[in-house]
């Protein structure tokens, strides 16, 4: 049923911030299967607990590239490996980023907090094939300066259209104030031909929705990454039910046609 | 990153408007352009105009004693900056501040004022679309307020994704 966790080594880390930290991992013995954007493993930190991570970066022969928030004992375990650690590693697990339904129309990427971490290898797809899609523009939005993440890739991304705002600005912050859906007024898309991913805080997404089918994007062309606690990743236990859906098989990602009214119930 | 040059032309605003009503309304517009830096009003000051961006971001202030100026927004193009001269006491709530090279149209409220009382049906759909700004900036203000990408749990409202 649940398939025993992979040895993976940390080869590489990186501080993006604070309290996140990406890590780069490399199999010890058998590689898991490549991954896609959007999917995610679940990560085991030896000794304190196993949690769900989506890949954010793809490629590199069989290395893993993971972006891990500290918020309690396994992702804080996790954040604190050095380089030449080690992870169980069990996926890859759940639905994909459908890039293929954006070819040729304009995308949006939409990002709140760690939500870019799993935006990222779409963005890499995307600017690796420009001429397969549309215009494409990455709006990030963080809670203060400090949190951006990946503020080195900026500038490709700036190319096609990138903006980042925040919502408290400190340290000389000189960019953009206030919540990611105010960088809407200025990306460049035709709203009847565009498909809109987002990643974040379920609010956040939510409002970012509502947004985009104001301005007449279609619903099932608005993708969003769900998440919900996961323990098995196989769609055995339960713990990741949302209505009818349990996220780990049927989600991260789903329409937002699909989760709308799942998440408008305050209780399922 | 910085905000890409350019962007939307129109602004939400005009879009509202009928043809008819966009072309009456423009008879009004004055084409402005501000350098980077330069304070269009202070918080306080009569609201006697307002504009749409056409290029550019304006950063709007609130003045702390003690603590300086903190910068509690940014709009850019598309935008519609100022809405205080639409309702008493008519003064500006914040006060605004380019960052970039700013364009836009210009906007005697006075003037629209009058064209709206002229031609009603150009007023109500003036307002409608004003306020729809007024309420996605409180909409805004609102998720802010949720400190959303603060940490997970009681604390913060947001799950980590
Ligand atoms: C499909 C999926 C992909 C994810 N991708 C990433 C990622 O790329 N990077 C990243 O940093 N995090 C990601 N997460 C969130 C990550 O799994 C949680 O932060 C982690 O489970 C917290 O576990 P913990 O033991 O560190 O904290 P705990 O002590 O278990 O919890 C600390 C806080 O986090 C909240 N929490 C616990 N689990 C989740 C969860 N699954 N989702 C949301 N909040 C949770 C708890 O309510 C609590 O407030 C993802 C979650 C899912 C479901
Ligand atoms: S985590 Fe067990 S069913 Fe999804």
């Amino acid at each position: 049923m649940t398939p025993a966790p992979l040895s993976y080594r940390v080869v590489d880390r990186r501080d993006e911030t604070h309290d996140t930290v990406t890590l780069v991992l490399e199999p010890g013995g058998d590689a898991l299967d490549p991954f896609a954007p959007g999917q995610f493993a679940m990560l085991y930190a030896f000794g304190v607990g196993e949690i769900p991570v989506s890949v954010s970066r793809l490629g590199d022969g069989h290395r893993l590239t993971h972006t891990v928030r500290a918020v309690g004992a396994v992702s804080r375990a996790l954040c604190g490996l050095r380089t030449g650690g080690w992870v169980g590693v069990r996926g890859p697990f759940g639905t994909t980023w459908d890039a293929a339904a954006a070819h040729g129309s304009d995308l949006l990427v939409i990002a709140g907090g760690i939500g870019l971490a799993p935006l990222r290898p779409l963005v890499d797809t995307v600017l690796a094939k420009p001429h397969a899609f549309g215009r494409l523009n990455v709006l990030a939005g963080a809670r203060t300066p400090s949190d951006l993440l990946y503020t080195d890739e900026f500038p490709a991304w700036e190319k096609p259209f990138g903006a980042v705002t925040v919502d408290r600005p400190s340290g000389g912050w000189t960019g953009r104030v206030g919540v990611v859906t105010t960088l809407l007024h200025e990306a460049r898309f035709t709203p009847s031909d565009t498909v809109a991913f987002v990643c974040g805080p379920e609010v956040m997404m939510r409002a970012t929705a509502r947004a985009l089918i104001h301005q007449g994007v279609r619903p099932d062309r608005i993708q969003v990454s769900l998440e919900r606690n996961m323990r098995c990743a196989t769609g055995h236990c339960g713990h990741c039910q949302l209505g009818p859906l349990l996220l780990c098989r049927d989600g991260p990602v789903v329409g937002y046609d699909q989760a709308e009214p799942l998440l408008t119930v305050r209780e399922l | 990153m910085t905000p890409h040059p350019g962007g939307a032309p129109g602004g939400s605003v005009l879009a509202a408007l009928t043809a008819e009503q966009h072309g009456k309304l423009m008879t009004l517009a004055r084409d402005v352009a501000l350098p980077a830096g330069t304070r269009i009003f202070e918080e306080g000051e009569k609201a006697d105009r307002f504009w749409i961006i056409r290029s550019g971001t304006v950063a709007l202030d609130i003045h702390m004693p003690g603590r300086g100026r903190a910068v509690v927004e940014t709009i850019g193009a598309g935008s519609l900056l100022g809405w205080s001269w639409l309702c008493p006491p008519r003064q500006w709530h914040l006060a605004a501040e380019t960052r970039e090279p700013f364009r836009a149209w210009e906007f005697d409220a006075v003037a629209v004022h009058d064209l709206c009382a002229e031609d009603t049906a150009l007023g109500l759909s003036l307002v409608t679309a004003v306020a729809e700004t007024i309420g996605e900036r409180l909409r805004a203000t609102r998720t802010r307020l949720l400190d959303l990408y603060g940490p997970p749990g009681p604390q913060g409202s947001g799950a980590a994704p």
